[in-house]
């Protein structure tokens, strides 16, 4: 009919699917934006700052300085502690921050693969803390229980985690498609159900160290775990080439893969792929067990890698920075990858900034999540930075809203 | 009251959606706005109405200029629309949704209706329009919620009335007496732009007739010139708008249905108790008013509805209990009613639109692995062979028009061995100039010998290719006649009369009038 209804109709794009996929240049301005907000924020929060600023107008440079000083010098702290130590003695000190950023990112990006893959689906996973945990919980248990030889045991540890994670979610793909329960609310509250029982585990002999009543599990067999993947002087471990591994089996799976096929089309449009034969069911299903088996593979990296024991707090929140850094690399394998590298130097850096500028490691989580905030809000961004509205037509004075505001006629 | 709209146009961006657009709307006049989908005719209308700033041109009203700001402006010029969906409040009553915008209330801000439901009553009396100001808008025909639609627009002193597409979703009965309703609208005085793309409507009712072509007005015609005359203008070459059919050759019967019973969710059977059969090589249009159970049928055959009972043979062999893709493999042919929500993955490219329903077989698939190449090559040649327009074979399905979405769908599934062909709505929203090539498509693949079923709204369409012709009505048969009958039968039968009743009663008529 008119212009307006030739515009792409793709199923019904629902809010969700429009922040998960919003366009790179959004995910690069909404975090140069954070760094900028975050900036302001330090230098408002520091304590020299607020002296300075205590006589302003009499010499506002004085502020401004501090300012910058404060802001500059906390990204500074930042990257000294995510990337690279220039102030380091030897070689080893120098690079150690990037290993630890590295180490950091293993779950973050393992876990995130499993959100944005189920998102590619048409599942919203939120559900990646408690897979991790049950992931970990059977990663671990195989880790201290069995006695195996080296190399069978640790690949025995790391099915037993994707199994576990697999499973748990795999419950939530059987039920949405059986019964349409929706999975963000069972994803959320298996979470709830995931760390009590992993508290509970812990309170029983078999996962409590002898002798002992903490909820603390025995420290793996050494031949359970991940070894170093540069050295023993370094923390990262081979745990990080499998999240690498993880995201181009990932990326095959979605974009070279039949069963990559069915989850897209049952995630773009689940009534065309079902009129195309394609399983909607199945689809379901099998996304949330690969999906698990992902956020398992994360629990992995923790209790094998950098952990080395289970307890309640294996996870940490990386369930849930999971679902950020899917989002930021708009549910693209590869994309998500780069943005668990982010979050992973976030995180290592973070520590290092509030020890040596004294700013509170709170700021980063604020910058963490301002760049959430800038990718779920694209026309926040695309208006602060004048980018044109993505699609042929833009819909000028919005038709819709006035077409139905016309409807009751303001006459 | 004079409309005249002076070189209106309005670009979106690059694109140029009117250009300098003129048109004179005299009292007591129906002026139709003649034009294919996408030519520009709606975004006029939503200027006019104040819906859409003009980029430039300017609106006058007694040959006074006017601004519109929104459609408050353009109701209080007189102007009134109804849309082509209709902007009612399924719960509300007549009343309420005519009042609703400006309603009158009493002390205590309590809602007074009693001077609307009057003033419905003298606009349903005056037009003989039959409406009862108390009753649920949801529980009216189609027919009658338009016709509230008009009552908003008359209460509110429209002098001009647009219509967008306003028989797009009546019956034929349906259609006649709004075609009467317009008359004595523009007996009263009352002007009205009647948007269409249905030539035999626009012939039926119009003084002047405004073809509209790209956002342009390519020239104005008589209602007298002929159907192929404006089909030419619309579509901006000859078309031609009787297909050469050959008869057809039925063969052997090999597609039954049998006692076919669908219930929906609420337990209503919505197809009840179907038999029918089409042999090879022979089309069986499926007519009736849309929501008669065809949409129900066809998903059953295809294996989409749940609550089924009867038998579907398919050379013998059932298809009821099957699942979807073991019934595509069975070689059944499918185009969805709506293409862009059953049948086109819209985020999806179009290669990956025309193997949606073969991803998994060879040769675009071994095993787990898909091989984009051979996608590729594939989608190079059914562009070509199917004249899609699009930008590559990568781009999104959903950025490529209604007609080449449909040929697309249509490309796909005629692209592999059919042991039966169903095509809902072939050609839905679909411009006249790809209406023609569609309908080729159709008639090749029955003269190859498969058995074909056609699901049509439009009698033109359905009188056009069907060679038997089944209409259905709340669900049950309401006979099987054949492809020659005329347009009052087909009428007579959508509304719920059995077949022989319709043709003996059509007779009657003819010898009556003679």
């Amino acid at each position: 009919m008119s212009v307006q209804e030739s515009q792409p109709v793709a199923g019904s794009p629902t809010v969700m699917h429009r922040v998960m996929t919003g366009n790179a240049l959004v995910a690069v301005l909404a975090v140069v934006m954070s760094l900028i907000l975050g900036g302001l924020l330090i230098a408002l929060t520091d304590p020299d700052v607020a002296s300075a600023a205590s006589y302003f107008f009499s010499r506002p440079q004085d502020t401004l300085a501090a300012a910058w000083s404060a802001a500059s010098g906390a990204y500074l702290a930042l990257f000294q502690g995510s990337i690279f130590n220039f102030e380091g003695e030897t070689f080893t000190r120098m690079i150690y921050p990037l290993t630890q950023t590295l180490t950091v990112a293993t779950p973050l990006i393992c876990a995130g693969l499993g959100v944005a893959l189920a998102f590619r689906a048409g599942l919203f996973n939120i559900g990646a803390q408690g897979q991790i945990l049950i992931g970990a919980t059977f990663a671990g248990w195989v880790g201290f229980t069995l006695d195996l030889p080296a190399g069978i045991h640790l690949l025995l540890v790391i099915l037993a985690g994707m199994l576990g994670g697999a499973l748990w979610a795999g419950l939530v793909g059987v039920l949405k498609a059986r019964t349409g329960a929706h999975e963000v609310i069972l994803t959320i509250m298996l979470n709830y159900v995931a760390v009590n029982l992993v508290l509970y585990f812990l309170s029983t002999p078999a996962f409590q160290r002898p002798g002992s009543t903490n909820p603390i599990s025995p420290q793996l067999d050494a031949t359970a775990l991940y070894p170093p993947l540069l050295g023993p002087e370094f923390r990262l471990h081979w745990g990080f080439v499998v999240a690498v591994l993880a995201t181009v089996f990932v990326w095959w799976l979605l974009n070279r893969s039949t069963v990559g096929f069915e989850f897209r089309a049952v995630g773009a449009n689940a009534s065309a792929a079902r009129t195309a034969g394609i399983s909607v069911s199945k689809g379901y299903i099998l996304a949330m067990a690969i999906a698990g088996a992902l956020a398992g593979l994360a629990g992995v990296a923790q209790v094998s890698g950098t952990e080395k024991v289970l307890t309640s707090g294996v996870a940490a929140s990386f369930g849930f920075d999971a679902i950020t850094v899917a989002l930021l690399g708009r549910s693209s394998p590869w994309g998500t990858f780069a943005a668990g590298l982010l979050f992973g130097a976030f995180r290592a850096g973070g520590v290092t900034m509030q020890a040596s500028t004294g700013t509170s490691i709170d700021i980063v989580l604020v910058v963490q999540s301002l760049i959430v905030l800038f990718i779920a809000a694209p026309p926040l961004v695309r208006s602060l930075f004048r980018l044109p509205v993505p699609g042929a037509f833009p819909a000028p004075k919005s038709a819709k809203d006035r077409t139905s505001a016309a409807t009751g006629g303001t006459a | 009251m004079k409309l005249e709209l002076k070189g209106i146009t309005k670009r979106f961006g690059t694109l140029v959606a009117n250009d300098h657009i003129d048109l004179v709307v005299e009292p007591g006049q129906v002026h139709s706005l003649l034009g294919e989908n996408g030519a520009g005719k709606s975004t006029l209308m939503n200027v006019l109405y104040g819906l859409y700033d003009p980029t430039e041109g300017e609106i006058l009203v007694n040959d006074k200029s006017v601004t519109f700001r929104g459609p408050g402006d353009a109701m209080a010029a007189g102007i009134g629309m109804v849309h082509q969906h209709f902007m009612l409040v399924p719960v509300f009553t007549v009343a309420e949704n005519v009042a609703l915008g400006n309603e009158a209330t009493k002390a205590g801000g309590m809602l007074d209706l009693s001077d609307t439901r009057a003033k419905i009553r003298a606009i349903s009396d005056q037009y003989g329009f039959d409406v009862d100001p108390d009753a649920v808008v949801e529980n009216l025909p189609v027919g009658v919620q338009q016709r509230v639609e008009i009552i908003k627009a008359l209460v509110r002193n429209a002098e001009v009335l647009i219509l967008d597409e306003p028989t797009a979703v009546l019956t034929p009965k349906e259609t006649d007496e709004l075609l009467g309703i317009m008359g004595q609208l523009k007996a009263d005085g009352k002007s009205i732009v009647f948007i269409s793309h249905k030539l035999r409507e626009v012939k039926a009712v119009s003084d002047v007739i405004t073809v509209v072509r790209r956002g342009k007005v390519v020239g104005t015609a008589d209602p007298g010139a002929s159907t192929t005359e404006l089909a030419s203008l619309m579509v901006g070459r000859a078309v031609s708008l009787t297909l050469q059919k050959e008869p057809a050759h039925p063969g052997e019967v090999s597609f039954s249905v049998r006692d076919l019973v669908v219930q929906a969710a609420n337990g209503q059977r919505v197809v009840d108790g179907l038999s029918f059969d089409v042999a090879q090589g022979e089309i069986l249009a499926i007519a009736g008013v849309q929501g008669n159970g065809q949409t129900e049928l066809t998903e059953a055959i295809l294996g989409l509805q749940n609550h089924v009972r009867g038998s579907i043979l398919l050379d013998g062999q059932e298809l009821l209990g099957r699942g979807v893709k073991d019934i595509i493999r069975a070689g059944v042919g499918f185009v969805p009613e709506d293409r862009s929500v059953e049948g086109l993955v819209g985020s999806f490219s179009v290669a990956e639109n025309l193997i949606l329903n073969r991803y998994d077989q060879a040769p675009f698939a071994r095993g787990l692995s898909m091989s984009s190449a051979i996608i590729e090559k594939n989608a190079d040649e059914k562009i070509a062979e199917y004249d899609v327009r699009t930008q590559s074979a990568a781009a999104a399905a959903g950025t490529l028009s209604g007609g080449n979405q449909q040929k697309l769908v249509m490309a796909r599934e005629l692209s592999r061995p059919l042991k039966l062909f169903i095509a809902s709505q072939p050609t839905r929203g679909v411009d006249v100039g790809s209406i023609e090539f569609l309908h080729r498509r159709i008639l090749q693949e029955r003269d190859g010998g498969t058995p074909v079923i056609i699901v049509s709204t439009e009698l033109d369409e359905v009188l056009e290719l069907a060679d038997r012709i089944a209409v259905l009505y709340r669900g049950r048969l309401m006979g099987i006649v054949p492809g020659t009958v005329s347009r009052d039968v087909l009428g007579l039968m959508m509304a719920g009369m059995p077949g022989d009743e319709a043709l003996a009663q059509a007779t009657n008529v003819r010898g009556e009038m003679q």
